[in-house]
């Protein structure tokens, strides 16, 4: 193929959460432009195996940006160049031959660096284990119009539930913190009826916990709204200031 | 309610707090400062200034105003350490080149820092000698209020022997500009903090915090360029 690109690539490799850590930067040849970014790391990883060198730890699962596995902050921006998609959608075509691409783990000190580019993203398990779900069993799908819904809450929730927990915003976030996660996760159920119940208990529960772990204090930069793959809107942050304080309010 | 002010959001709800009413504070004061542009002899100003150091509920104001700038610089400082912190030691290599970020945003603490010493001056030049020491330009000056003749401290006289002065007017302009950055985004993020924004409510607040910004920004330079240029006798 004659459009294939050859790449540098800065990897961040690091052995364990205790290392130190350390770039090294590798060559790629004839990567075809129609692969995705992931495949490329596959294509990268036979080649080390094949020089019997070990291959760079990162996470991936779906591969159709619905799992919210993949993560890499590419060359200055979470999920890479491209707007509203997931590093998984990625793809080469996206990059010029004989560039040279930093790869980084997500950073931040809720996020530590288990090994190379994966990172812990159990603060969110936590932070959704704290509340970010209805107690008792609401029932399988009700059927349309049984509950009545304004069309503009069921649309908000929709846009709030696509958050797939990527991590993407802590780790665009000057402040490393996790509001746009918790507030998507707070106002997908807080805009339904279902959720509504335990709303107040839930946004003090899971801001609590966030605060616990050590996620950062929102400023409202909006730089999370601008790198989320999935668009969910700042918007959602205001809502979650609102359902807090009004529950703090209340006690 | 006893521990919202140990929350993330309790001490936003703070930081949003204190500095709307900082906002009105500007409003008032850029509004009696406006007076000395229209009026050559400063009397407007003199009575103006006479009000504010009259007036009971001014007085009552005053320390809640030393309380809200307290209070606004003690979280505003508290919450960017804590923000460093959880950022962590590991800085990106790549930078960080997300587009559409107001550079405003990302820096609030530093232009807090600007203005904060720009504070430091300007209480020094004319708080300090207006309340507590006094002034030889200050000594009293007759003015007619409402056809009753008045003496009042001539505040005129102070404001315009300081801007005589091209350093002081430099650095007030500078003060001002760190100012209206800081408002830009200030402004709008107050309702966010609070909750009162929405998509929509979101670009409205801008539009007018960034307009009010550069009112205010803009209003006191012009004022000190005015008095260095135009009103020296």
């Amino acid at each position: 193929m004659d459009n294939n690109i050859s790449l540098d690539l800065k990897i961040w490799r690091q052995n364990d959460a205790r290392d130190k850590g350390r770039f090294e930067t590798y060559h790629l040849d004839a990567v075809s432009p129609d692969s995705s970014f992931l495949e490329m790391m596959d294509i990268l990883n036979e080649q080390l195996i094949n020089e019997d060198k070990e291959p760079i730890a990162f996470d991936h699962d779906c591969r159709e940006g619905i799992c919210g596995m993949c993560s890499l902050y590419i060359n200055g921006r979470p999920h890479g160049p491209d707007d509203d998609i997931t590093t998984c959608q990625l793809h080469m075509r996206r990059f010029k031959n004989g560039e040279t691409i930093t790869i980084e783990p997500w950073r931040s000190a809720g996020f530590p660096v288990i090994k190379d580019l994966i990172v812990n993203r159990s603060g969110f398990d936590q932070i959704i284990a704290a509340g970010g779900y209805t107690s008792v069993s609401t029932g399988g799908v009700p059927d349309a119009n049984a509950i009545p819904i304004p069309k503009p809450d069921a649309d908000e929730a929709m846009d709030a539930a696509s958050c797939i927990g990527c991590g993407a915003c802590v780790a665009a976030c000057k402040n490393g913190s996790a509001m746009l996660f918790v507030s998507a996760k707070v106002s997908h159920l807080a805009l339904l009826p279902q959720g509504k119940v335990e709303a107040a208990r839930r946004a003090k529960a899971m801001v609590s916990k966030m605060d616990e772990l050590g996620f950062g204090n929102c400023t409202n930069t909006g730089a999370c709204e601008v790198e989320c793959p999935k668009g969910i809107s700042i918007a959602n942050i205001a809502r979650l200031n609102r359902e807090y304080l009004c529950a703090k309010m209340q006690d | 309610m006893s521990n919202l002010l140990c929350s993330s959001i309790g001490k936003k709800l703070l930081m949003s707090l204190s500095g709307l009413f900082l906002v009105t504070f500007l409003v008032i004061h850029l509004t009696v400062n406006s007076l000395l542009l229209f009026d050559e002899s400063g009397d407007l100003f003199n009575a103006a200034a006479h009000f504010m150091a009259t007036n009971p509920l001014i007085r009552i104001m005053e320390p809640l105003l030393g309380l809200g700038f307290f209070v606004h610089i003690l979280y505003g400082s508290l919450l960017t350490a804590q923000n460093n912190k959880a950022r962590g030691n590991d800085k990106y290599d790549s930078g960080n080149k997300t587009k559409d970020v107001m550079w405003a945003s990302k820096n609030m603490w530093v232009l807090g820092l600007t203005i904060f010493a720009f504070l430091v001056v300007h209480v020094w030049q004319f708080w300090v000698k207006m309340r507590l020491t006094g002034d030889p330009l200050l000594d009293h000056t007759h003015i007619d209020v409402a056809g009753v003749e008045t003496q009042v401290e001539n505040s005129y006289a102070l404001v315009n022997a300081t801007f005589s002065q091209l350093w002081v007017v430099i650095l007030y302009v500078l003060g001002s500009l760190g100012l209206a950055l800081h408002l830009t985004h200030g402004f709008w993020s107050a309702f966010q903090s609070l909750g009162a924004s929405n998509n929509i409510w979101r670009k409205r607040l801008t539009v007018v915090g960034v307009i009010f910004a550069w009112v205010v920004g803009i209003g006191f330079s012009v004022i000190a360029i005015a008095q260095f240029l135009f009103f020296q006798s």
